[in-house]
């Protein structure tokens, strides 16, 4: 007790000393948090748009060959045909198996033109897929439903009518849910559509894609497999992506860039802590005689050592605690200017850097008054005495 | 193998230099601070150690205070070889049984008076208590209560030093080691000083050894050492 208030008083005498050191960790903690939380909403925010789409594995028409010329490309199908569907819906089962018409055509909405996206899929199979924001599911062959960012792009509304190339007119009776980017489809920037109007309009010779929704996200890589057998068996027949595999890619790309901001906010607390060091010397230097004194009288070289570590202790407490309420404002302001968005900033895995920031100010505080206590503690007590 | 078994600290002194030698190894080559003294210092004896600069008083003054170690020879104090002792057991026999007081006062400067006597009580003890005897001790050095509250740099010298013999003397310490107690103090409270400490001698059988250059303040002492060049030259 007597050495922590000691120290108390020491931190108090030099208040203008202290508060520069408080000031570094300040600082340092307030750095090394915001950049922190600046990754983990980076990171959050990727896998927010992504995330819907982690438990699929698409299935498109094997595209090796193309481009290279000879005998390989002209194997390559372009399409899946209904046969290979059920192939594949054998294979995976009980799991989902969605075919999914692709194109893209011009249409005409409230004598506007416009391009996008067509999807045609089978009105059982769309509640699984899509959600909808603003009216129904397709009802009839002749209804269709507008993604969010191309409903208001065009100003769509439940009951518009589109004309899509030739092919006749088309009426919304719902708006799509907003999706974000996927790996299977985009259905923000087009229309779905029922796939029988689909097939009727273009007479495709087979699917673009199939979407295979994975209810057990352990079984992934096995229903991969069990696919890959059943179609690639002499010949690959078919590409499938794991969107799983694709999304951890993409997320731990985002988590090193995140470390790497949080690395940066590291840097200026060891900067800090090489300033606590720098105090902490001044302190140990002048007071050598006052340890030489103490050493004297009889205190043992632990306590000396106790005395200068709660010096560094107190020094780190304050500046990390004051660190860490202004790390939330720093948060916020780096969340704002960066992701025009503060939405992941009170979460526990942002506000955990909160924590950590704390920990490690205190930490950088430490160590360097572990240091510098350890040198007064070794001297010798009559040269310490004799010190001016 | 008969004088390996005969302890040199076994002859009831409270201080003991066997054959004391300290060597300081320096860069320029070895310094011999001491040469070979052997000094016996009985309970109740008032010594002033006396010689010109650099002639080893100090250094007998910082082995008697365990603050330093001979590097041949046998230095006993309480019965116990230093020799054999860690810094740890140093250190504890310098709390519990030496005070130190020194030329410049060497108070602690962010305690206040009262603090700075209760240190060595908290040091032994552990704990913030003994009150009592801190008050005890100030008011035999005759220190005005009104400065107990006082930091020692609000103190003039002669009440510094009295504070610095009061904390010297809080845990009742058999040896009192005194370096130029009287050296940065005028003669009248310089002599105040000295009748302090002869009291202590005299009436509590304190053990005193003091460092001085003056000779008026070596006739307070019961003997005068003389030390020419690392050795004892005359004993009066």
């Amino acid at each position: 007790m007597l050495f922590l208030e000691l120290s108390a008083r020491n931190v108090r005498l030099h208040w203008l000393r202290s508060l520069l050191a408080v000031l570094g960790i300040i600082i340092g903690v307030v750095t090394i948090v915001s950049m922190g939380i600046l990754g983990n909403s980076l990171v959050l925010a990727i896998s927010d748009s992504l995330s819907s789409v982690g438990d699929s594995i698409i299935v498109t028409p094997h595209s090796g060959g193309v481009g290279f010329g000879g005998g390989g490309a002209g194997t390559a199908p372009e399409s899946i045909s209904d046969r290979q569907v059920d192939e594949i819906r054998r294979a995976v089962a009980p799991d989902v198996t969605i075919p999914v018409y692709s194109g893209s055509s011009r249409m005409i909405i409230g004598g506007e033109d416009a391009v996008g996206v067509i999807y045609g899929l089978d009105p059982d199979d769309i509640p699984v897929l899509l959600e909808i924001e603003e009216g129904t599911f397709l009802r009839g062959s002749s209804s269709a439903m507008v993604g969010a960012r191309f409903a208001e792009q065009n100003d769509i509304k439940v009951g518009s009518r589109i004309s899509v190339g030739d092919k006749g007119a088309l009426r919304v009776v719902g708006i799509l849910k907003e999706r974000g980017m996927g790996f299977d489809i985009n259905p923000d920037y087009g229309i779905v559509v029922d796939s029988r109007w689909f097939e009727q309009s273009y007479s495709p010779d087979g699917y673009d894609l199939v979407i295979v929704k994975v209810r057990d996200l352990n079984q992934i890589n096995d229903v991969k497999a069990a696919i890959e057998r059943q179609l690639n068996r002499r010949d690959t027949i078919v590409d499938v992506i794991d969107t799983k595999a694709v999304l951890e890619t993409i997320l731990t790309a985002f988590g090193q860039i995140s470390t790497f901001t949080t690395a940066i906010g590291g840097i200026s607390l060891i900067v800090a802590g090489v300033s606590i060091l720098n105090i902490m010397l001044m302190s140990v230097t002048e007071r050598i005689k006052e340890i030489g004194v103490l050493r004297s009288i009889g205190t043992q070289k632990h306590e000396v050592r106790r005395m200068f570590l709660y010096e560094a202790l107190i020094l780190g407490l304050i500046g990390s605690s004051i660190g860490g309420v202004l790390s939330i404002i720093g948060g916020y302001a780096v969340s704002m200017v960066m992701l025009q968005t503060t939405q992941y900033l009170f979460v526990p895995s942002s506000l955990i850097h909160i924590l950590y920031g704390i920990a490690f100010g205190i930490g950088t505080s430490l160590i360097s008054g572990f240091y510098q206590a350890w040198k007064p503690s070794n001297l010798n007590p009559i040269e310490a005495l004799r010190h001016e | 193998m008969e004088e390996a078994l005969d302890d040199p600290c076994r002859n009831g002194a409270l201080i003991r230099f066997h054959d004391v030698t300290k060597i300081y190894p320096l860069l320029g080559g070895d310094v011999t601070a001491l040469e070979e003294v052997s000094l016996d210092i009985g309970e109740g004896d008032f010594v002033a150690i006396m010689g010109p600069s650099g002639s080893g008083k100090s250094t007998l003054l910082n082995l008697m205070g365990c603050l330093d170690t001979p590097t041949s020879g046998d230095l006993c104090i309480k019965g116990r070889n230093l020799r054999a002792m860690s810094d740890e057991e140093l250190t504890s026999l310098r709390r519990d049984h030496i005070g130190f007081i020194f030329q410049q006062f060497n108070l602690l400067p962010l305690l206040t008076a009262f603090e700075n006597v209760q240190y060595p009580i908290i040091l032994k003890t552990g704990v913030r208590g003994g009150e009592a005897r801190c008050r005890e001790v100030l008011d035999a050095m005759d220190l005005d209560e009104s400065l107990f509250s006082h930091k020692p740099s609000e103190l003039s010298g002669g009440q510094q030093q009295r504070v610095a013999i009061a904390r010297a003397l809080v845990n009742d310490p058999e040896i009192l080691l005194a370096d130029e107690p009287t050296g940065n103090l005028d003669s009248k409270t310089g002599s105040a000083i000295m009748n302090l400490l002869d009291e202590l001698n005299v009436q509590k059988r304190k053990t005193i050894i003091m460092v001085t250059h003056d000779p008026a303040i070596a006739r307070y002492a019961k003997r005068t050492i003389r030390i020419v060049d690392g050795k004892i030259a005359v004993e009066e």
